[in-house]
C-alpha cells in the first residue's frame, strides 16, 4: 500500500498559543501542535511512548517538550525521546502558507 | 510472547542491582515484582554511617526513587516480607496474606546483624547498626543520653562510633582483639588508626570480652569477663553479620552459612537464585558491596539467557568511611613465609603503605593516611600484576600528579560498580560531562560507597583540563552551573524581571527545562510579588490548568471547602455537576475535600462555572487544605474551636504560591484527629493555648513535626504562621518541602529568626504583599477568553472522505 501525505488545514498560526501545545484531533489521530518560542510550528503524535501521556500539555522548552506524566524529554523536531530514556513518537511535517497552518498526515 | 514472572525477595542493593542489570539487557522479558521488608525504596546501606555522622538525609542515600520502580513497571511491596516459598508450585506467600506465583525467584534477603547472646542483650538501649531504624534510634538516644558503647572495633563499629561522636555522645569502643580492624588491617595500620581515632575523641577498650549488659529495663552499663565495668546508656553491637537464610531453610533450599549457589548464582532448587550477602559461593558469603554487584551482573545474564559468564568469586577491598581517616586494604593482609613486602612508613606524616608480593606478583595491600592508590592497587591485585608495574609508575610520578594519569584504560576506578577508567573517560568525552554527579548518572561510578569520587574528579580534571572546575556547588539543573542562591542574588542585583531574561543574562546553556523554568517562575514571583507576571507556559500542567492531570489525560476537580466544612447546598451542587458532566469517580480526599475525577479538559471551565465555588488548589505548589477535627463545639474532648481556626487560616493563605505544596491541620486537643503532627504547619489546641508544629510530612519522607511556639491568642498564631511561611518562601529551594527545609536550616535557627518581633513584622509585611495579588484561578479562567481558548480548547477536525 502506498503512503501519501495529505495536508490538513488546522487554522491560523496567530491563533496558536506560543510556548504551549494544542491538541488537534484529526479523525482518530491525536496530534500535539506546538508554537515554539521562535515562532516555528511543529507537530508530533500526542502520546508519550512511555505511558501514553498527553504531550500537548507538557512544558515546552526550545525544541523539546517534557511529558506531563513522568517528565520524559522529547524533541518536537523529530519526535525522538532524549537520553537517558529511549523511544520515538511520530512527527508530522508542518507548513505555514499565508498564515495558515497545514499538517501533513499519512493516509 | 507473554512475560515471565520474576519475583525478587529483598529490596536491597544486591537484589535491585541484579534487576537493573536485567533491565539493561532486556526490558520486555519479565514482569517484575519486588518484596522489601523495610518501608523505603532501595537505599545505599553502606552510606548509613554518613546519615549517622550527620549532614546526609535518608533521601540523599536513596539509590532508586519510587519513580524508578514506577517507570520500569516494577511492582514494589515495601514493608512486606515473604514468609514462605512453595518450591513445587513456584509460589511465594507474604506476611500480608499476598500470594504471588513466579517463573524465576531471586532471594536477596541480605544478612542480619549478629547480636551477641549476652545476658541483658534484650534491654532497652541495645541496638544493632544495620538499617535506617537503627540509625534513627541512635540519633534519638543521642538527644537524651550522654554515654555510648560500641561493641566491635571493625569497620561497622568504628563508623557507628564516629557517628555517635558527631551526635555529641561520649563513645567507648570495645574490641576483643589487641588492635582494630584486624580482619582488614595489619597491626601497624591498626595502631595508626587507633591513634588517629583517639585524637578525634574515641576511647578504646581492647582485648575485652563482654560478659553482661547491666541495667533494669534500660541499659546502664557493661560488665566484662575480667570483672571490670563501665557505665553506658546505649550499647551498639557491631560484631558482624550473618546471612539471613531462614526463609531458604524453611523452603528446603540447601544452606550452609549462606544459601549455597553455583557459579551461575543458582541454588539447588530449579528457578531459584540467590545474590548478595545471603548467598554463599564457593564457601564464601560476602559482606561487602563490590562482589554483590558482580554477582548481579552474572545473574542477570543467566536470567536473560545471554552468554555463559560465570562468577568466580571476588577479591575483597575495604575502605573506612570516617572523615579525616584514610584506610584501604585489599587482597592478602598478613605476611607469611611465601610473601615479600614493599613497605613505606612515614611516621612524621602518619602515612603507611604495604604491598605484599608473592612470586613477583602483587597479592595484597594495606594503606593508611594516603589511599589514592587504593583502586589502582585493587585492579593490579585482581590482574595478578608484577610488582614492577606498580613500583615504576609509583616512583616516577612523585606525589604531585594524580594516580589516575598513570592508570591503564582497563583499570577499575569504581570497584563497587566495576567501572573502568576507559569507560569514564569515554563517557566524559562523548557526553560532554563536567561534574562528578553527571559521571555518576551516566556510568554508575561512585554511586555506591562514594570512595572513588576523588578519582572521578581527578579524571574529569585530566580529561577536561582547565575547563573543569573542582569546587562544584549544586546547580539548579543541567542548564546552568549556578546554584539557587547565586541565581537569586543575580536576579536581585541585576534587576532581572522575567525567565527569558534570566536565562539570557546568566548564560543558560539551553532554552530551559522542566526543572529550571518552573523554579525561575517561582523565584521571580517571590522576589517581585507585585510586578511579576506569572508565566503560565513555565508552569507544570496541573498548575497551568488548575486541575490535576490523570494518567489518561483527563483531569480531576476539587472545589474549596474551607476547613473541610460543607453544606447541603454545596453537596447538591457538586452532585448535580457530577451528573451533568458524567464524572467517572467521586472520591473523598485525604485532605477532607471532594474529588471529581475523569473530567475532560474541555469541560473544566464549564464545570467551574456551574459549581461556582473557589478552586481547592489540590494541584498547587501552595496552600492545599487545612484539615480540621470537630473541635470544642461538638467534641467532648475539644479544648478549642479547631474548625473556626482552620477556616480562618485557609481563608487567609489560600492561593499563596510556595516552593512546594503546604498542608495544614488544626486539631482541638492533643489526640490530634486532624493529624497536625505530619503537616507542614500543624496546630494543636490545648487548654487556653495553641501549639504550632512545623516541618511535618506524611508522604514519602515521613517526618513528625517539631513544636515551634505556643500562643495564647489566635491572632498571634496566625501572624507567626504567616511569618513562618514567608521565611520558607524566601529561603527554601524550589520543590523543597518544609520537612527538608526545617532539617536543612535547623529548627533552632528558624526559631531564633522568628523570635525577633521585628523580623516577624517584616516577614508579615512581605507576606501580605504576596497575598494581595492572589486571584481566584477558576473565576479568572472563566472570564478570560484568550485563556479559555489557549488552554482549554482542543481542535477537532473530521477526516475528509474522498
Amino acid at each position: 500500500m502506498e503512503k501519501t501525505l495529505r495536508p490538513i488545514l488546522i487554522g491560523k498560526a496567530e491563533d496558536l498559543p506560543q510556548k504551549l501545545g494544542k491538541t488537534v484531533t484529526i479523525g482518530r489521530k491525536e496530534v500535539a501542535v506546538f508554537k515554539l518560542e521562535n515562532g516555528k510550528i511543529r507537530a508530533i503524535e500526542n502520546r508519550c511512548p512511555h505511558k501514553g501521556g498527553v504531550l500537548a500539555e507538557g512544558i515546552v522548552s526550545g525544541e523539546f517538550v517534557y511529558c506531563p506524566l513522568h517528565d520524559w524529554k522529547i524533541s518536537v523536531m523529530d519526535g525522538r525521546v532524549q537520553a537517558p530514556d529511549v523511544g520515538c513518537v511520530q512527527s508530522y511535517p508542518v507548513e505555514v502558507r499565508d498564515g495558515q497552518v497545514f499538517i501533513f498526515i499519512g493516509e | 510472547m507473554t512475560k515471565q514472572k520474576l519475583v525478587l525477595v529483598g529490596n536491597g542493593m544486591a537484589g535491585v542491582r541484579a534487576i537493573e542489570e536485567v533491565l539493561k539487557i532486556n526490558r520486555e522479558k519479565f514482569e517484575i515484582t519486588i518484596f522489601g521488608q523495610e518501608p523505603y525504596p532501595n537505599y545505599n546501606r553502606i552510606q548509613l554511617s554518613t546519615v549517622l555522622q550527620g549532614g546526609t538525609s535518608v533521601h540523599d542515600i536513596t539509590l532508586n526513587e519510587w519513580k524508578w520502580y514506577e517507570d520500569n513497571q516494577i511492582r514494589l511491596y515495601p514493608g512486606e516480607s515473604v514468609t514462605a516459598i512453595d518450591t513445587e508450585n513456584q509460589i511465594v506467600y507474604t506476611d500480608k496474606g499476598r500470594i504471588e506465583s513466579y517463573d524465576k525467584l531471586i532471594l536477596a534477603t541480605g544478612s542480619n546483624p549478629f547480636m551477641l547472646p549476652l545476658p541483658g542483650a534484650d534491654k532497652e538501649g541495645v541496638t544493632a547498626f544495620r538499617n535506617i531504624k537503627d540509625c534513627e534510634k541512635m540519633i534519638e538516644y543521642s538527644k537524651k543520653y550522654k554515654k555510648a558503647a560500641v561493641i566491635g572495633g571493625g569497620l561497622l563499629g568504628l563508623e557507628a562510633a564516629r557517628g555517635l561522636l558527631n551526635l555529641g555522645m561520649e563513645v567507648e569502643v570495645i574490641h576483643i582483639h589487641h588492635y582494630l580492624m584486624e580482619r582488614q588491617l595489619d597491626q601497624t595500620a591498626g595502631k595508626l588508626l587507633q591513634t588517629e581515632l583517639e585524637k578525634q575523641g574515641m576511647k578504646f577498650l581492647l582485648q575485652k570480652n563482654t560478659a553482661e549488659i547491666l541495667g533494669k529495663k534500660q541499659v546502664t552499663g557493661i560488665r566484662f569477663k575480667d570483672g571490670t565495668k563501665i557505665q553506658t546508656d546505649l550499647v551498639v553491637m557491631a560484631v558482624g553479620i550473618k546471612p539471613n537464610v531462614s526463609l531458604a531453610i524453611e523452603a528446603g533450599i540447601p544452606v550452609n552459612r549462606g544459601i549455597i549457589v553455583n557459579d551461575y548464582l543458582e541454588t539447588d532448587v530449579p528457578n531459584i537464585y540467590a545474590v548478595g550477602e545471603c548467598a554463599e559461593h564457593r564457601g564464601i558469603a560476602y559482606g561487602l558491596v563490590a562482589p554483590l554487584y558482580q554477582q548481579g551482573q552474572v545473574l542477570a545474564k543467566r536470567l536473560c539467557s545471554i552468554g555463559d559468564e560465570v562468577y568466580k568469586g571476588s577479591v575483597l577491598s575495604t575502605q573506612l568511611k570516617v572523615s579525616g581517616v584514610d584506610v584501604f586494604s585489599a587482597g592478602k593482609i598478613h605476611e607469611d613465609e611465601h610473601t615479600k613486602a614493599f613497605k613505606v612508613y612515614d611516621d612524621y606524616r602518619g602515612v603507611y603503605k604495604k604491598v605484599l608480593i608473592e612470586d613477583g606478583k602483587i597479592s595484597g595491600a594495606v594503606l593508611f593516611g594516603d589511599t589514592k592508590d587504593g583502586n589502582r592497587l585493587l585492579s593490579l591485585i585482581k590482574r595478578e600484576s608484577a610488582i614492577e608495574e606498580y613500583l615504576e609508575t609509583d616512583l616516577s610520578n612523585g606525589h604531585e600528579q594524580s594516580a589516575v594519569t598513570a592508570m591503564a584504560d582497563g583499570e577499575l576506578i569504581c570497584g563497587c560498580n566495576g567501572v573502568t577508567k576507559g569507560a569514564i573517560v569515554e563517557a566524559i568525552r562523548s557526553q560532554s560531562l563536567s561534574t562528578v554527579d553527571q559521571v555518576k548518572g551516566c556510568t554508575n561510578a561512585s554511586r555506591s560507597c562514594g570512595g572513588c569520587k576523588s578519582l572521578v574528579a581527578d579524571l574529569l580534571q585530566c580529561t577536561l583540563g582547565d575547563q573543569y572546575q573542582a569546587d562544584q556547588k549544586e546547580a539548579i539543573c543541567g542548564c546552568t552551573d549556578l546554584s539557587r542562591d547565586e541565581i537569586l542574588q543575580e536576579i536581585r542585583e541585576k534587576g532581572l524581571t522575567h525567565i527569558r531574561e534570566v536565562m539570557n543574562v546568566l548564560d543558560w546553556r539551553t532554552d530551559g527545562c522542566s526543572k529550571c523554568k518552573p523554579a525561575l517562575n517561582y523565584y521571580l514571583g517571590m522576589i517581585y510579588p507585585l510586578s511579576y507576571k506569572d508565566e503560565k507556559e513555565a508552569r507544570y500542567v496541573n498548575e497551568r490548568m488548575h486541575a490535576n492531570i490523570q494518567k489518561d489525560g483527563t483531569y480531576s476537580v476539587v472545589p474549596r471547602m474551607y476547613g473541610g466544612v460543607t453544606t447541603a447546598d454545596d453537596l447538591r451542587k457538586i452532585a448535580d455537576v457530577a451528573d451533568k458532566y458524567k464524572v467517572g469517580l467521586i472520591k473523598v480526599t485525604g485532605g477532607q475535600r471532594i474529588d471529581l475525577l475523569g473530567v475532560r479538559k474541555e469541560d473544566l471551565p464549564k464545570m467551574w462555572a456551574d459549581l461556582d465555588m473557589p478552586s481547592g488548589s489540590a494541584y498547587a505548589k501552595g496552600l492545599r487544605t487545612v484539615k480540621t477535627c470537630v473541635g470544642e463545639n461538638f467534641c467532648r474532648f475539644g479544648t478549642q474551636d479547631s474548625i473556626g481556626m482552620g477556616i480562618r487560616l485557609e481563608k487567609k493563605f489560600e492561593g499563596l504560591n510556595t516552593p512546594h505544596k503546604v498542608k495544614m491541620a488544626v486539631s482541638a486537643c492533643p489526640r490530634n484527629c486532624a493529624e497536625s503532627g505530619i503537616k507542614d504547619v500543624g496546630v494543636v489546641g490545648v487548654d487556653g493555648a495553641w501549639e504550632m508544629y512545623v516541618g511535618g510530612n506524611g508522604g514519602t519522607h515521613l517526618r513528625s513535626a517539631d513544636l515551634l511556639f505556643k500562643f495564647k491568642s489566635g491572632a498571634a498564631l496566625e501572624e507567626m504562621i504567616g511569618a513562618f511561611l514567608q521565611y520558607y518562601r524566601e529561603t527554601a529551594h524550589y520543590l523543597e518541602r518544609t520537612s527538608g527545609w526545617v532539617e536543612r536550616l535547623g529548627l533552632d535557627h528558624i526559631r531564633e529568626v522568628l523570635s525577633d518581633p521585628n523580623t516577624v513584622k517584616e516577614l508579615m509585611i512581605r507576606m501580605e504583599e504576596a497575598l494581595s495579588v492572589v486571584q481566584e484561578p477558576w473565576k479568572k479562567a472563566i472570564q478570560d477568553k484568550t485563556l479559555l481558548k489557549d488552554l482549554y480548547e482542543s481542535l477537532k477536525l473530521p477526516v475528509e472522505t474522498k
